[in-house]
Order: C-alpha cells, then structure tokens, then sequence
C-alpha cells in the first residue's frame, strides 16, 4: 500500500479536531505535488506569493482537464472567476454593499446585529445548557445575511440544507468524487431556482436589500444578467452563512477553554478586535483555497507548477508559519502585529470580510459578557466533516445562568 | 475606502467612535494606524521578532546621544525605531514645525476635499516615544568636528550620531512679487493645506495649477471634485511625464481631459498678473494666450532642505545629501562619515537595482524605509549593517482612479500594457530596460504591484511573455518616452534576495556571463 500523504491524513475526519500538527509537516515542502496532480501550498510567503500572482486563475476551466460542461450547471460566481469579468462582477455587487456608493453600510448594522445577537441570547436564558452552534453561532450570521440579501427568513430550512450540500462538497473529502460533484450540482441547481423565483418578485417590488439592488442597477458595468443575479447571490448567501458560524463557535471554544481570557474580554472591551483578528489567523473557517489554476509554468520555492495543474493554497498553514509568525501555535490576541490569511488575498480578499468581522465581534463579546460561568460540555466537539471549511458541529455549554445585556 | 480613511486618522476619536477606530485599526490590513500601541512597522517589519541583532557598543546603546534633526515621516519614524530596537540613551528630536509629526499625502487628497480636518492627519507616533521635542526649532548649522547641531535661537546640541531628515520644501514661483499675490499658493504643509481648503472652500472662479506632477494633478482632481473650473499648465507633454514617461503620462492627460479640466501642455507660465489691491487675476502663457484664475497653485515640485547644511561640509546640494546604500552621509570628498546619517526626502543615495545610480525620491514608502534602516545602522556595527533596497513605490488618488508605481519607471526603454484596458482606465503598464524589468504603473490595479515587484528584484526578462488573467491581447512594447538623465553603468544587473530588511542582498546577475565573453 502506498503510505497516505500529508494531505490526505490532513482530509481525514479524525484530524478534524487538531490538524494543526500536521500542518507543520506539510510545511516541510512548502510546495507539495499530490497524487492526483495538484500543488498543495503551505508556506506564508508562497501563498501570498500566489494570491497575488496573475498567472493564477480561480477559474477552473482554465485546469488541463476542465470540468465537463454538463456538470456544472451553472456558470461560476465571482469567487470562480478572474479579471475582468470577476472585477465587474464584484464592482457590481459592492454598490449596494461598501464604499464608495454605499460607505457606512457595514458599520450601520451595528445596531441591528446587537438587538439580533440579544435576541438570540435571551432566549436560552430560561436553561442551564445550550448549543453555540445551533442556538447563536448559525442562526446569527444567516438572519443577518438574509436580511442584508433580501431573503425571507421563514425559507432558512428550504435553503439550509443546499447551502449545507454545497460548502461540505467543497474541496477534496472522503468518500466517491463523482458523487459529491453530483450532489453539489444538484444543490446549486435546486438554490438557483430558488433565487430566480425570488429574484423575479424583488424586481416587481424592490426593497432596500441587495438583491432589489442587483435586480434594478443600470448604471456603468451594468445591468447583471439573470444567471449573474443568481450565481452572485448564491454566492453571498452560502459565503454569508457557513464561514462566521464557524468563527464564532471557534472563538467560544478557544475562550472558554481559557479563564484568564475569557475574564480578559468581559474587562477589556479594546480586547475584543484583536481577540477575532488572533481567531483568524489561529483558528480560520476557512483552511485551504482549493480552486487555483496555474495559465503558465510558475517557479515558486524551486518547484515548478506547470501550466493547467490545480493549486491548493493552505491558508491555515501559512497564519501559522513560524518564518512569518513568531510562536505560531501560541493564542495571542496581544500580537502587536497580526498578518494572517484568514480572508484571503489578492483581488478575491473576502468580500464580507468587514461584516464578518463585526459579526464575531458582537457575538462573541456578548457571549462572554452574559454566560455567567461557561463551560464547555464535551472538549474537543463532534466536527462537520469538510476540512476545507472547518468547525465544530455542536459547541454545547453550561452556564449558572444569563445576565441581560449592558445596555 | 475614502470613509474608512477618515476614520483612520483621526487620532482622538471621541469615546463613542473609539470602539470603531480600535476596530478599524486590528482589522487594517497594512497596521497603518495602531490606537494604543507602538506603530513603528511596514510591510517587511514584524516587530513582534525580537529585535534584530545589531552587534558593537552596548554602552552607546544605553548611554549614547542621537540628535534627528527633521520631525516629520523619517524623523518621527526612526526616533520609534530605535526606542524598538532598545536605544535608551538620549534622543532629541529638533523641529522647525510646531505640530506634531503629520503625514502629508492626504494634503493633496482628503484634506483639501475637506473630508479630513487637518489635525487628522497627525501621525500617531511621537506621543508614545520618550524623545526630548524641541519644536518650532529650525536648525542653522551642524558642526562635524564638534559634533554639535547649531539652532536658530544660538543654542548648539551635542550628539554622538546624529540623523538628517529635513527633507524637502515646496518650490516657490521664481519672481517674488507675483508669487506674493494674493491667491497664489504652494502646497506642502498642514498651514499650506489649510489655507488652500479655506480659499477653495470660500468660491473660486477658476483654479490655475501651474505644474501637472502628482501634487498637480492631485489638486486638479479634487477641484474638479468641488466642481471649479481648473487649468492646468504642464510645460512636458502630458501629466506626470517626469515621472511616469510618456506613454502613460497620455493616459493621464486624457484622465484630466475626460473630468473637465483644461489641460494646456507643452506650454508654460511666463508670469502672473494680479490687480491693484494685489489680487492675482490670471496669467500669461508662452503660447501669448491669457488664463483668468483668482486661485493659483504652484506645484513645480520641491526643493531640498540643505541649507542649514551649507558649512558641514557634507555632499550637500540641491540635489540633496548624498550617502551609501546604508544612509551614512557621504562628505564632500566622497568619503563616508560614520556617524551622520540620512532618511527621507532629503537622501540620494545609489540604488544597486538601478544601475547603482543615485536617486532622491519624494515618496512616502522610502521615507519609512530609509528611516528604518538608518536607525537601525545607528545602533549598529559594520558587520550587522543593512543596505537600503527597498524598491521605491508610490502612489496618488486622481479622478476617481488609485495610480501606484513600482520600481523606477523613468529607468526604461521600452514599455508595454501588461494587462487590463488603457480604456477602462485599469490596466498594468510594466516598463523594461535593456530587457530586463525595471518598474511597473497600475491603474486601479494595485494587486498586481507585488507581483511586479518580485519580477524586478529578479531581473526578470522584458516584455513579460507568460499567461496571465485579463491579458492584453496583441500588447506590444513601445518606446518608453521617459527623459534619460543620466547614463546608467553598463551590465550592472542586480538580484535582490530576502523579504526583511535585514535579510535583503543583491548579487551581481550576470558577472559570470561577462567573464565567459
Ligand atoms: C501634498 C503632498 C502629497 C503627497 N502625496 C504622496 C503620495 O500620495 N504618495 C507618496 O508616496 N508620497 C506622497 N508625498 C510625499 C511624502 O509626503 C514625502 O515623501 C514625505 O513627507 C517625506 O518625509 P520626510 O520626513 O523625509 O520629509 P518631510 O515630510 O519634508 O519632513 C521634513 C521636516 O523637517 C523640517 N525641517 C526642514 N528643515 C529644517 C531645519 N533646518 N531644522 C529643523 N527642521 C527642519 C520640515 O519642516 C519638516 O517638518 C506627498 C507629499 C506632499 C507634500
Ligand atoms: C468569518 C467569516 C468569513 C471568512 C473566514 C471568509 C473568508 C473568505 C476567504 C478566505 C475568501 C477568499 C476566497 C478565494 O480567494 O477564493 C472569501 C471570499 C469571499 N467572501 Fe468571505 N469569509 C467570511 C465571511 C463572509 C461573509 C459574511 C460574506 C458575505 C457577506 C462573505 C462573502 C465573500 C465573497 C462574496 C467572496 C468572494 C470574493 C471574490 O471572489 O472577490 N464572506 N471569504
């Protein structure tokens, strides 16, 4: 039998809890050819390298051997596609999102994202037990995201259980490869028609979302076609939905796993921000880019990834790559320099990465002001099965009770 | 960006915003602003290393007397670093400003829009720093066998090394009368910049912008930005020709032509005219035409702050202090001094990637860098010495568009649109000398510089001839039309190696080559 590599022993579901050793053996070659022809890239300096490489592609039918037509039925969103048609893609979209048009947005929600997370709060305040994950950690970022979007709320089952199909058939994993690809297609198709339909009653009726938004823009790079609106509000609803769960359920796991901090966050409100910062680069949601395409030979760390070959870039190696962080596998929200990759880089550096933020912020700095006396219930927790976008399935906690918020 | 950049410097955030600038300041992907904490890093500084070895006198170290004399970007910058770097003896700061440090980019940018107030732009460094500030303190002389530094008001300060970063001063219109008119201005400090906004801000019929370099184009942008007519006279070709050459420097002039301005080129001021009570009412251009303006803003570049070095005996001139790759002074017999160094606008210093050529650059990115790498050789022996290689870049905000540059551009023959479109105003322009790569100019395009950076430090062949996303089909290199001043060494090809400072070294690319010839 051939000994298993690296990085298949990294997909293993039992090194979901820690794999961050094995991370530090997958940095002993910075640039790793796997068996099934990709590169797989662990060190800082490369991937930033990379992510900032024009002779890297996020579009995979640019790969030697591109995926068939049929299977994928839909064209890919931004976050698959290069310049220039990503960049118009994305210019669109954060019109009715970030600055320039639409400065202030993110830092507007602040409110809105407090009376959400007291909310959520309260209402696990009449038990002495309760799930970060399904009560807090989940349904916060998606209330959010569907309001911001545009998308009823009362339909979070409908969509849940594609988003679910879509983000766990990212990226390599265990079981038959043609299967997955074929469950992926399916959700993506079943979610596109969902947001067709949806699509269609925004533009009769807009409203202040970012749907109505895309639907009625007719500006400069305007308008989006059909098949863009939906591609691109998949694309926000999904990104908008699996990735800070898994912030804010890592976050209540690395605090309560440590007294001294979580005693650190309820007194020191300046903590906060570098506390979700020191997250990103210690704990990431999301751990590997597994959609890069090389379009020519590059040399990078004296090998040589020739052209049409895919490539992985490790994100959750490089935050931790002792040459470019001192004690990488020391939690130290005090780094007085933090660089992690945490959201990427490069002309597709998370889109959300502002809202993302504020999200944890809030939720995680509630939680430690309210929970009085936490504890986690099993450590280390039962994890979702994608390596490539990890967290734990349930956080389950006992508390002596809840204090109501500050203010 | 341009909200988020205001939240960025203010400083003294009231209470209720604080929360956000601490926010804003973790989340900042460059660390540009720290609340609370030492800000003494760029991009190669991680100060959470332990600090670099500097090896030689402990007892300097501790007990020595570092005067700077410039309290501004490199000034302000290098008294962090070596209190970072574990300098306890004495340290003055001697400055001819009374504010503290500020920063001078958003001068031409958000300050003159009015979006940014001028003390916002103070930088948040001195407070922190246990220097002895002497402010509103010009500078005379400087003594190198006493080792004292002369002050206006007749008081000398001894050091043992002492750092010159006095940088540079706005240029002036040459005849003095017309420059005293009332509405004619220059643009260099927060009085400058503040006066200018007031004046803007008070209505104006018609800006005159005499010089279409950066700080030129940056003050057509933001008045066309408050909707006042502007004319802009460029005695080059184009905008930004000097620095950017000619190829792009087209593309500017249409970038200014397509937002209103009148662009007027190839023409110069001959001389302003003002009325009877001493107002400027237009000027006279060498085409025999009139402009009327009751505003005009001098932008014909800088002029080195040297004086105060007259008698030193330094290599000091017009063209600034020269010094080594290290920024130690360089005398005026050529001989490097030991214990007089220099940072910031006011260096030029040879640069191994050009051909070992001396170059002053008025860019922000070197003034940090050379700061830092001059603290750091204050405080260290020969043989733990840095070289100053850091590629310069820079970059401005005009019309709506974020121009950046890497490397040297006027350093090339040929140039070519890498990728994007001229059209769209987003595109790449890498420049080439004798085939190799020698800098790179993106419009809106800024991901792409560090790639270019890296092709630079490489040497890496001109035209680029590889795959890549958004690629110009059919690109052609050109004529770079960049003014040659000066005729580099032949076959001086360098590489650069490392990403910290103190790791950084260049080896000579092709001496082999030339020894088998
Ligand atoms: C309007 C404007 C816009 C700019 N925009 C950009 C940009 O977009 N991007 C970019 O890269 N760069 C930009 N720059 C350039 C950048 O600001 C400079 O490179 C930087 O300020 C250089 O810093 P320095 O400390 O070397 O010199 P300076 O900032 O010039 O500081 C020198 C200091 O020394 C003081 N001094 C002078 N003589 C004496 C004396 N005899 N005694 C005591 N003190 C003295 C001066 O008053 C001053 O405070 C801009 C500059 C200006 C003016
Ligand atoms: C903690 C939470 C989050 C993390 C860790 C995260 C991380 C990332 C990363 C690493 C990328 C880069 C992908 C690539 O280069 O291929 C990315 C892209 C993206 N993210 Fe996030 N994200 C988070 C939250 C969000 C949220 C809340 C949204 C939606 C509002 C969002 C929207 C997007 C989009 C649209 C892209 C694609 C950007 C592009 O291709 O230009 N993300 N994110």
């Amino acid at each position: 039998m051939k000994p298993t590599s690296v990085y298949e022993r990294i997909q293993k579901l039992s090194s979901r809890a820690d794999p961050y050793p094995l991370y530090t053996e997958l940095r002993r070659t910075p640039v790793s050819l796997q068996e099934d022809g990709s590169y797989v890239v662990s060190t800082y300096e490369e991937i930033i390298a990379l992510l900032h490489d024009p002779r890297v592609s996020s579009d995979r039918r640019n790969l030697a051997s591109p995926p068939s037509p049929q299977q994928d039925g839909l064209p890919p969103a931004f976050i698959g596609l290069d310049p220039p048609e990503h960049d118009r893609l994305r210019r669109l979209t954060m019109r009715h999102f970030g600055p320039p048009d639409t400065p202030g947005k993110v830092a507007g929600m602040e409110g809105e994202l407090r009376e959400i997370i007291t909310g959520l709060i309260d209402g696990i305040a009449d038990r002495g037990r309760a799930d970060v994950v399904d009560d807090i950690a989940y349904p916060f970022p998606v209330t959010v995201i569907c309001h911001l979007l545009g998308v009823p709320r009362e339909d979070e089952p409908r969509f849940h259980q594609w988003a679910e199909e879509i983000v766990e058939t990212l990226g390599p994993g265990e079981g038959d490869q043609e299967e997955r690809a074929g469950r992926r297609q399916a959700a993506i198709l079943a979610l596109g028609k969902y947001l067709a339909e949806l699509a269609n009653a925004h533009r009769d009726r807009p409203g202040d979302d970012i749907l109505s938004g895309l639907v009625t823009y007719k500006g400069p790079d305007g308008p989006m076609s059909d098949i863009e609106v939906i591609t691109t509000s998949a694309l926000l609803l999904v990104a908008g939905h699996e990735t800070t769960v898994n912030l804010i359920a890592n976050g209540t796991l690395t605090m309560l796993r440590d007294p001294v901090l979580l005693e650190r966050l309820r007194n020191e409100a300046d903590l906060v921000p570098h506390f979700v910062e020191e997250l990103l680069r210690y704990e990431p949601p999301i751990q590997f880019l597994p959609n890069r395409v090389a379009l020519d030979d590059i040399t990078i760390a004296g090998v040589t990834i020739p052209r049409g070959s895919s490539i992985v870039l490790a994100l959750a190696s490089g935050s931790r790559d002792p040459a470019h962080t001192k004690d990488p596998d020391r939690f130290d929200p005090d780094r007085a320099y933090n660089q992690h990759l945490g959201f990427g880089g490069g002309v597709h550096h998370c889109f959300g990465a502002p809202l993302a933020r504020l999200e944890a912020q809030i939720a995680l700095s509630e939680l430690a002001h309210r929970l009085v006396n936490p504890r986690l219930v099993k450590d280390p927790p039962e994890y979702r099965p994608s390596s490539t976008l990890r967290g734990p399935r349930h956080v389950e906690v006992e508390y002596d009770g809840v204090v109501p918020p500050a203010r | 960006m341009r909200g988020r950049e205001a939240l960025m410097y203010d400083p003294d955030p009231a209470d209720d915003q604080r929360e956000q600038v601490l926010r804003a300041a973790a989340a900042c992907p460059v660390q540009a602003l720290h609340v609370d904490r030492m800000t003494t890093q760029h991009r190669t500084v991680r100060p959470e290393l332990p600090p670099s070895p500097t090896g030689g006198d402990d007892d300097f170290k501790r007990n020595g007397r570092i005067v700077i004399v410039g309290a501004s970007l490199a000034g302000g910058r290098a008294a962090g670093v070596l209190r970072r770097d574990g300098f306890t003896g004495s340290l003055t700061l001697i400055g001819d400003e009374d504010h503290q440090p500020y920063d001078r980019p958003p001068l031409s940018k958000q300050v003159l829009t009015g979006r940014v107030s001028a003390e916002g732009t103070t930088l948040p460094h001195l407070r922190e720093i246990e220097v002895e500030w002497l402010a509103g303190t010009p500078a005379t002389g400087l003594d190198l066998a006493a080792k004292q530094v002369g002050l206006a008001d007749g008081r000398r300060i001894g050091f043992d090394k002492v750092l010159i970063a006095t940088g540079a001063r706005a240029r002036r219109w040459p005849n003095e009368t017309e420059a005293g008119l009332d509405g004619v201005h220059v643009l260099r400090t927060l009085e400058e910049a503040e006066l200018l906004r007031e004046r803007l801000d008070a209505g104006v019929k018609r800006v005159l912008v005499v010089g279409a370099g950066f700080t030129g184009a940056e003050v057509a942008s933001v008045c066309r930005g408050l909707d006042l007519p502007v004319t802009v006279v460029e005695s080059g070709a184009a905008p930004l020709v000097g620095a950017l050459g000619g190829v792009v420097g087209a593309v500017a002039a249409d970038l200014q032509r397509e937002n209103g301005v009148d662009l007027r080129c190839e023409v110069k001021v001959t001389s302003l005219e003002g009325d009877d009570q001493g107002r400027l009412t237009g000027a006279r251009l060498s085409d025999g035409s009139m402009v009327e303006a009751d505003v005009a803003v001098i932008a014909l570049g800088a002029v080195r702050n040297v004086e105060w070095l007259r008698n030193s005996g330094l290599a000091a001139g017009p063209w600034g202090v020269a010094t080594d790759a290290g920024c130690r002074a360089v005398d005026v017999n050529g001989l490097v001094t030991d214990d007089v160094f220099v940072a910031g606008d006011v260096a030029r210093f040879p640069h191994p990637v050009y051909h070992y050529q001396f170059m002053s650059l008025e860019h922000w990115g070197n003034a940090i860098a050379q700061a830092e790498i001059a603290a750091h050789n204050m405080l260290s022996d020969q043989a733990h010495r840095w070289p100053h290689l850091s590629l310069p870049v820079f970059w401005s905000l005009q019309f709506g568009v974020n121009i950046k540059s890497v490397g040297v551009p006027t350093f090339a023959d040929e140039v070519v649109i890498a990728h994007g479109s001229v059209e769209e105003r987003r595109f790449v322009a890498v420049y080439g000398y004798q085939g190799r790569i020698t800098a790179a100019v993106t419009f809106d395009q800024a991901f792409w510089l560090d790639f270019y950076r890296r092709l630079i430090e490489q040497a890496a062949p001109f035209p680029p001839d590889f795959r890549v996303v958004d690629r110009q089909d059919g690109a052609r290199p050109v004529p770079a039309e960049v003014s040659q001043r000066v005729v580099p060494a032949q076959g001086a090809t360098v590489m650069v190696t490392g990403h910290d400072p103190g790791e950084r070294r260049v080896a000579l690319a092709n001496i082999q080559d030339e020894a088998r010839h």
